[in-house]
Formats: C-alpha cells, sequence, structure tokens
C-alpha cells in the first residue's frame, strides 16, 4: 500500500475524495489515502504546495489562477488529474431581499436564471453585496458571467468563508450568496434566506471541483497519480449511481468529515432542494453530477473558459492566457489512468462549451460516450479556437 | 534589526491575540493591530496599511485575505503570501506550526523572521494551554456523569460506591466501550424514564 495525505475542504463535493479513502476504492488501486482537512482553499492550495499533502480537492479555477500568476500562492504549477464534480452549488438571498422579491411577484421557480436576475436587480440594494467562497471560484465566475453587464457597478463581490456564509447572511454583512452544498441548506435551515437558483441554471455543465497535484509530482509518481485518478473516478461512478446518496450522506456526515445531519447532506446529493424556511421543496436534474457523461475527463476547452474569465478580470491578453490555462487540465494523464480499465474516454480533448441543448454521442476510445447537454443560460457558445 | 513593521493579528480568541501581541512587543515591535472580528476583515486589513498580516491557518477567513492578493487599485497595497521570495523554508515551516502571514510585497525573509518566530512560540503556547484546558474540563465532565451513574447504580442495587463502580466499569469492558459513555447511557436512560 502506498500512503498519501490528500487535502479536502469539508463539502458535499469532497464526496469522491472520502468515498475513495472509506468505501475501498483507493484501497482496490493499492493506496491508503490520508484525508487532511483545510479550513480554507488557500490553506490547501498551501499545503499541496509545501508537499504536506500530494494531492488535494480543490476549486477549479485555482490552478488555472497559478497558471496565470494570480492569487498569493507560490509559484509552484499545480496540474488537474480529474475532474471531480459538476455543478453542485447554489445562489441564494438573505429573507429582506427574498421578501422583496416576493414582493415583486417573483416565483421562486430555482429555474429562470433571467428573470431572477432582473428582479433581483430591480429590488435589491445597490450596490448588492453578494458573498462567494474564495476569489478563484466558479461561483465567482458564474455569479458575473450570469450578472453580466447588467451587474457591473451595481455588484459588491466579497469574500466569505462557506461555513461563515449563514452568519453574514444573518448579520447583514452580505445581501445574497453563492455557495457549495450543503452551506446553501443550512443557510435555509437557519431561516437567514431563500435559495435562487441552482448553478445548472446558468451553465449545466460546469466544472466544480477537480482533483489538483504539483505539476512535478505528477510526473515524478506516474504510478501513484494513475492509481488515484483511477480510484477517484471509481468512487465518482459509485457516487452517480442514485441508489448510493443515502449511504453516501452518512458517510459523509461523520465527525472526521462534515459533521451535519446526514439529511440535510442528502437535498444536495438527491437534487431534492428545500429553497426556503417555509418549506418549498423543488427537485433539479443533475444538481451535481460526479460521472455521468464523463463528467471526470479533465477538457482542455474547461480550463480555458476559466482562463478567458480571470484574464478578462485581471486585464490579462486573452489568448496567452488561454494558453496557459489550457495547459493545467491535464487530459493526457487523465487517458493514461484509464487505459486497459474499461471505463470510456474521449477522443478529443478540447471541445466547444455550451454548444448541445440535448444528450450528445462523441468519438471515444471504446465508441460509447455521450455528453450531457452543455448549455449557458444565453445560449452563448465559447469556441477556445476563436479567443483573442 | 528595524522594528518599524506594521503587524495585524487576525485572531478571534483575545487571550490568544494578546499573548501573541505581547510577544511582538517583548521583543520590540510596537505597531500591532488585533483584528479579533472577521467580518469586512478585507477592508480592515486595508484600512491598517500593514506590513505583515498574521492570520491561523485553521481560520476559514484567511481565505478572505486572498481579495487582497488582486486589489486592482493602485493605491492599494499589494499583499502576497510571502513564500513568493521566499527560500529559507520560512513559509513552509510557519504554515506547520499553525500561522500563515501576508506580507507587502517587497518585504525581505529577514525582516519577517524574527517576527514569525515570536509569533510561532507564542501561538503554540496558547495552543497547548487550550488543549490542556480542554482536557481538565472534559475530565471533570466525565466524573461527573460517572458520579451521577454510581449514585443511581447505588440506589437501585442497593450496592456501595466501590460495587457501583466495578459494575459500571465490568460493563463498559464487556461491551468494548468507555465508562463514561456507559454512565452516560445509564443517566440518559434514567432521566427518560424519571
Amino acid at each position: 500500500m502506498t500512503v498519501m495525505n490528500i487535502g479536502f475542504v469539508p463539502l458535499l463535493d469532497a464526496a469522491p475524495v472520502i468515498v475513495a479513502a472509506e468505501m475501498g476504492f483507493a484501497a482496490e488501486e493499492g493506496l491508503t489515502l490520508n484525508l487532511q482537512p483545510a479550513a480554507s482553499w488557500s490553506l490547501v492550495r498551501d499545503m499541496l504546495a509545501f508537499g504536506t499533502v500530494d494531492a488535494a480537492h480543490m476549486l477549479a479555477p485555482v490552478p488555472v489562477a497559478g497558471a496565470l500568476a494570480l492569487g498569493g500562492g507560490t509559484k509552484v504549477n499545480l496540474s488537474v488529474g480529474a475532474v471531480l464534480s459538476m455543478n453542485g452549488t447554489v445562489i441564494g438571498v438573505g429573507e429582506p431581499v427574498a421578501n422583496r422579491m416576493r414582493d415583486a411577484g417573483f416565483v421562486f421557480d430555482f429555474a429562470d436564471p433571467i428573470a431572477a436576475r432582473e428582479t433581483l436587480l430591480a429590488v435589491a440594494p445597490k450596490p448588492l453585496r453578494l458573498g462567494v467562497p474564495f476569489p478563484f471560484s466558479m461561483h465567482y465566475e458564474l455569479v458575473t458571467y450570469w450578472l453580466g453587464v447588467a451587474g457591473q457597478g451595481a455588484v459588491d463581490i466579497r469574500t466569505v468563508p462557506p461555513s461563515l456564509m449563514a452568519d453574514a447572511i444573518a448579520n447583514d454583512e452580505i445581501d445574497a450568496f453563492c455557495v457549495g452544498e450543503p452551506w446553501g441548506s443550512l443557510v435555509v435551515e437557519q431561516t437567514a434566506g431563500t435559495l435562487l437558483l441552482p448553478s445548472t441554471a446558468i451553465w449545466s455543465q460546469a466544472p466544480e471541483k477537480v482533483l489538483a497535484m504539483r505539476t512535478d509530482w505528477g510526473d515524478e509518481n506516474v504510478e501513484v497519480r494513475n492509481a488515484l485518478i483511477r480510484a477517484m473516478v471509481k468512487a465518482a461512478q459509485w457516487l452517480g449511481d442514485p441508489s448510493s446518496s443515502t449511504i453516501a450522506a452518512e458517510i459523509l456526515s461523520a465527525t472526521e468529515f462534515l459533521d451535519l445531519p446526514a439529511e440535510v447532506l442528502d437535498r444536495g446529493l438527491s437534487g431534492h432542494l428545500t429553497i426556503s424556511s417555509r418549506g418549498d421543496n423543488r427537485r433539479v436534474i443533475d444538481f451535481v453530477n460526479f460521472f455521468a457523461g464523463a463528467a471526470n475527463f479533465p477538457w482542455r476547452s474547461q480550463a480555458e473558459w476559466i482562463g478567458a474569465q480571470l484574464a478578462q478580470r485581471a486585464g490579462l491578453d486573452q489568448k496567452t492566457a488561454c494558453k496557459r490555462a489550457a495547459s493545467v487540465f491535464r487530459s493526457d494523464w487523465y487517458r493514461d489512468a484509464m487505459v486497459g480499465t474499461g471505463f470510456d474516454v474521449p477522443g478529443a480533448s478540447s471541445k466547444i462549451e455550451g454548444a448541445n441543448a440535448n444528450d450528445m454521442p462523441i468519438a471515444s476510445a471504446l465508441g460509447r460516450l455521450t455528453l450531457k447537454p452543455n448549455q449557458f443560460y444565453d445560449c452563448r457558445v465559447f469556441d477556445p479556437d476563436q479567443v483573442g | 534589526m528595524d522594528k518599524n513593521l506594521s503587524i495585524v493579528v487576525v485572531e478571534p480568541d483575545q487571550d490568544r491575540g494578546r499573548e501573541i501581541a505581547e510577544g511582538l512587543s517583548a521583543i520590540g515591535y510596537r505597531d500591532i493591530l488585533i483584528i479579533g472580528d472577521t467580518a469586512k476583515l478585507s477592508s480592515k486589513v486595508m484600512a491598517a496599511q500593514a506590513d505583515v498580516v498574521l492570520i491561523d491557518v485553521a481560520n476559514p477567513s484567511r481565505d478572505v485575505l486572498e481579495e487582497l492578493t488582486i486589489a486592482s487599485d493602485p493605491m492599494n497595497r499589494p499583499v502576497a503570501l510571502f513564500v513568493d521570495e521566499d527560500k529559507e523554508g520560512l513559509a513552509k515551516a510557519a504554515v506547520e506550526n499553525g500561522i500563515s502571514a501576508y506580507v507587502v510585497n517587497g518585504l525581505s525573509a529577514d525582516r519577517l523572521r524574527p517576527v514569525l518566530d515570536a509569533a510561532i512560540a507564542r501561538f503554540n503556547m496558547v495552543g497547548r494551554m487550550r488543549t490542556e484546558l480542554v482536557q481538565a474540563k472534559r475530565a471533570l465532565e466525565e466524573r461527573k456523569v460517572i458520579d451521577r451513574a454510581k449514585g443511581l447504580l447505588m440506589k437501585a442495587r442497593k450496592i456501595d460506591e466501590e460495587a457501583a463502580y466495578a459494575l459500571l466499569r465490568r460493563t463498559a469492558m464487556d461491551q468494548g466501550r468507555k465508562v463514561v459513555d456507559v454512565a452516560q447511557a445509564l443517566v440518559t436512560a434514567a432521566d427518560l424514564l424519571s
């Protein structure tokens, strides 16, 4: 057995890492995972850089930001060996704003991003104070993409750690938030806010968390790297089976992981969310997707989308940024790991993001891969070859 | 050594914050601000014009400081995790000891080292004291529960204290549980039945 230290932040989507360790998927690959919780994303990033952990559950934009020399980290290069989850985050508003939206006749359908945005910006205080967990996160990117031109100058985006989001809403430090489960459900539990949209309503295939490691470590430990990627994909496959959600919620609820009631965790896992303290329920298809439609494949184009957003914000050259970003998502590592496993992998490493409204069969190694619908709320497409 | 650094210590625990500040002033640093309430942390840190910001790595609000690394206003002082220019493993040692430091770009490692050394020493001392306190409290709580359970057994089974404790211990061993857990179960059951 090879012992590995793995960092994670206690969130629902740390599930692949936790399940790989707890359900024997890592052991099948000859690995013993020593899981190390961290209180902040900057700490996970530093633990990776200093070698305190070998790999980590990480926000997809963090390794990309590192490649663009943005943020407070070290100059150590990080690479992504697999995507651990798609979506699984929620946008919500504090009760004062929620009440004003209700008064304006808004129905909290948890589905229509345009109606939600129009009503929110019409009734919210100016500027709208909106909390996201980290400056380099899909939360930040999806919220700014969703608010678009209408949000410019009207929104003050602030960093609030997930575990403090409910308090920040309750203490009137922020008016709205975007956060990963189960922290959105906990805001509802504390009667502090109402959920407005799932992240799937903004981009149906947003890569949320990734398996990150130091690039030099990955290059020097090919066998272990491959075993770890396989363990994650097997755990993700198990999590992707709807019949696993009850047991998964029980495992995650343990003190050493999320230390929260299994019932609250099950909401996100099953896609049955309670959106308000009045008990309104909404069902979201693929609220969080761990496996289906080659979800774990690190598409270069996903990194390029992130790179393009970051470059726009930081005033960097788009083309250069996309090129650097693409080098971080290692579709080649993923393919290496999956050889001979029976898991199918896409033939291409990049695709046009946002281009298919329906399931789409694609060329793949074993010829039986179908991608999930991939659409942005505004029906724009992102073609990495057309950047700059 | 130049002691004209402005230092911010982000620490919600008042005792620990004071300890760290005392440790720093004991070696000559005078300009120290303790921030206990992490609400609006980034604007507070910005307003303090700090050269060094020290924060517990276990504090989730550390992520808020990342905002400062991308300050776009040219009037703002850029802040970075100091490891950028660090060749001595200072940053690694600090994080492993439970502290991370953000510094204004360009601050050299030798100016930072005494600050970190003092902060880490105090930080660990308070940490040890707290662990001892928690353990002492737990031991007291446990003894209270065990005493109540013994009392219940003595009354119900008409046995003396020693026999009551022996019974608790034997039950715990048979079930592979801690004495305090068995005692707690008994106390809870008695509360429910009464």
